[in-house]
């Protein structure tokens, strides 16, 4: 689809004989609905509960628009990252390229009236839930424009209509608030469910537990979801661990070539 | 509905009549021809969260020791029983925990009550109170509102000791986003409450352990499941022309006893029952300043960076060229609540402080004759 929007724009005449070969090497897009059923590749460990069945039904029609979901997700990101740099987006800037397909898969099973709750790696999973890439980037670079008119910033998106509640900058602080929505669904009798995403690093907080701990005690239907990039694993002090080796690779290094060239070890005079 | 308000306790001795003696000229403009009806704070407190659970089903309370126990200070007693274990929740000793909890609830839409069993246990939540509850409105441009209240004792009891003694009023009333309030008779409990209840924003609501057992007259108008005070205005206890002294929650009890004390001697004190901290109602204040051309500030907190301050600026900003004294800031002391009874006592303010700043600002310290 790409390649023949690229083969029929005016300014790209010179690529349209690349183009035309191109596109007729590449296979036409199916939109087929036929049902499709795939087994996932790793199999669930469960705990205390039935695991989900593995095959999942899809047709190709719709497995392309996860694709184009994601794709689009990928390109965002990047694009993020070189605005970032470029400084026309402050502050901070956390990116979920890598991980597009965990967003885009639970937007395939739930509906609008579910709640979502997550972190402050939050762009795709507001585009997820019906934003569109204008208030995204608007928002990014301070603009009224943006989905929190420029006010909250990459940490702070909402749409509430799609039962999108943002975009949390403090660690963890997104599990109890997401136990909150789970029970105000009780509470209001919905059918719903509240699905709050959180990391690795979050994995450690004590309000994590304590909010699991409330949501089985007055049994909420909450769905936590970790989503582990491991990004806690690298951090400062592990930086520092491999400057340290560095260094002392470097020193023994120069010590052994010191020795060698001028002839401290035996041998050499 | 009318039941708690009739299940109210008898009149607490000492207190109520030394109550009785500094009561307001208004109350008593309130003429019934039968006696007027009196009522504590802790029925004030219970009648208004019925009224309001009961008006509107979105409105539910969770907190340690709300529903079983009836309340670590009865203020919800009976409340488990009309209401059921679905909107009266006792939680776990998890602060963090609920309180997030509370306002994801608020997120959707419905409209908590959290109790803290004091404020000093909020510290443990202050991250919900403040980044998830008090910004939200603004960070997501008006999406997302937060109709919470946050409710509980703030300040010093009696011999609880350094972590049980402080007074938040100062910490939240700094943050926008919030409101907070500190009610003093059963009136301001009661119209306050429900206030705070129907509020669409986060409230603060700071109560005081030890008025809960005192008794206060109640009108009919304030008996009424309408009744409501508005926020962000302050009351004038008594009228005076000499000096204003502001005060919330438990002390403006101590100021009107002080006032009694000065009238005595010739001073006419100006009282202004604060009633909401933040909105600071600067108005009433600086008018009040400017009337009487001195200032007496009085909180129970610590004294740096505390609500005295926070006048002290307001004033001096609005009404310096009004003032004929120095500004006088009565506060606690400026250290953790110490727990023998002597030493408490000289680490909260009292009413002979009061006092004696009074004088000072009317530059008639008692080192001078006191002549009328």
């Amino acid at each position: 689809m790409a390649l023949s929007h690229l083969s029929s724009t005016r300014s790209n005449r010179l690529l349209r004989p690349l183009a035309a070969a191109a596109s007729s090497l590449c296979r036409p897009i199916s939109t087929s609905t036929e049902p499709l059923v795939i087994e996932t590749s790793i199999p669930f460990t469960p705990h205390k509960c039935e695991p989900p069945s593995r095959s999942v039904e899809t047709n190709p029609q719709e497995l392309l628009t996860f694709f184009r979901d994601m794709a689009t997700m990928r390109r965002m990101e990047i694009a993020a990252d070189s605005l970032y740099k470029a400084k026309l987006i402050r502050g901070f800037c956390h990116l979920y390229d890598g991980q597009e397909a965990v967003c885009v898969g639970m937007e395939a099973s739930i509906n609008k009236k579910d709640c979502i709750i997550t972190a402050y790696r939050d762009h795709c999973t507001f585009l997820g839930r019906g934003g569109t890439l204008l208030e995204i980037f608007s928002e990014l670079m301070g603009r009224q424009g943006g989905c929190s008119k420029g006010k909250g910033g990459s940490m702070h998106f909402y749409k509430k209509e799609s039962g999108f509640y943002g975009g949390h900058g403090i660690v963890g602080a997104q599990v109890p608030l997401g136990c909150g929505l789970a029970f105000a669904q009780k509470y209001n009798k919905d059918e719903n469910v509240t699905f709050a995403l959180y990391g690795d690093g979050a994995a450690n907080q004590g309000q994590l537990f304590e909010a699991l701990n409330i949501s089985a005690l007055w049994d909420l239907p909450i769905i936590l979801v970790c989503e582990n990039n491991h990004c806690k694993d690298v951090n400062l002090f592990l930086l520092l661990d491999f400057l340290r080796l560095f260094f002392t690779l470097l020193l023994l290094w120069n010590r052994v070539l010191n020795g060698w060239l001028f002839g401290r070890w035996h041998g050499h005079c | 509905m009318w039941g708690i308000v009739g299940q109210r306790a008898c009149r607490h001795g000492s207190s109520a009549m030394s109550l009785q003696v500094t009561r307001p000229v208004i109350h008593a403009l309130r003429s019934f021809s039968t006696a007027a009806k009196e009522m504590t704070v802790r029925d004030a407190l219970n009648s208004a969260i019925d009224e309001e659970m009961s008006a509107d089903p979105k409105v539910f309370l969770m907190g340690e020791e709300v529903g079983e126990y009836q309340g670590a200070y009865k203020i919800t007693k009976g409340l488990l029983e009309k209401y059921g274990p679905d909107r009266v929740l006792d939680t776990p000793i998890t602060e963090a925990g609920f309180t997030g909890i509370g306002v994801g609830a608020a997120y959707h839409g419905l409209k908590p009550i959290v109790e803290f069993m004091t404020f000093n246990f909020s510290m443990q939540a202050i991250d919900h109170i403040i980044n998830s509850a008090a910004k939200s409105n603004y960070m997501s441009a008006g999406q997302i509102s937060v109709p919470i209240v946050f409710r509980g004792p703030n300040g010093a009891a009696a011999g609880v000791g350094a972590q049980h003694s402080q007074c938040y009023a100062p910490w939240f009333a700094s943050c926008p986003g919030l409101k907070v309030l500190a009610p003093y008779s059963s009136e301001d409990a009661r119209g306050l409450m429900k206030a705070a209840i129907r509020d669409p924003d986060p409230v603060v609501f700071l109560e005081n352990e030890l008025l809960y057992g005192e008794s206060f007259p109640v009108s009919a108008e304030v008996l009424d499941s309408s009744f409501c005070l508005p926020i962000g205005k302050a009351k004038i206890e008594r009228e005076g022309k000499d000096v204003t002294i502001t005060a919330f929650s438990k002390m403006v009890g101590y100021a009107l006893k002080a006032a009694e004390i000065l009238s005595k001697e010739g001073i006419s004190a100006e009282v202004i029952n604060l009633r909401s901290i933040r909105p600071l109602d600067r108005a009433t204040i600086n008018n009040s300043v400017r009337k009487t051309n001195r200032l007496v500030t009085v909180e129970e907190g610590f004294p740096q960076h505390g609500i005295g301050a926070e006048i002290c600026a307001s004033v001096v900003e609005d009404s310096f060229e009004y003032l004929d004294a120095a500004i006088e800031r009565i506060a606690g002391a400026d250290v953790p609540m110490p727990y023998a009874a002597n030493l408490e006592r000289l680490a909260v303010p009292q009413v002979e402080d009061i006092v004696r700043a009074a004088k000072r600002t009317c530059y008639r310290s008692s080192s001078l004759a006191a002549t009328a």
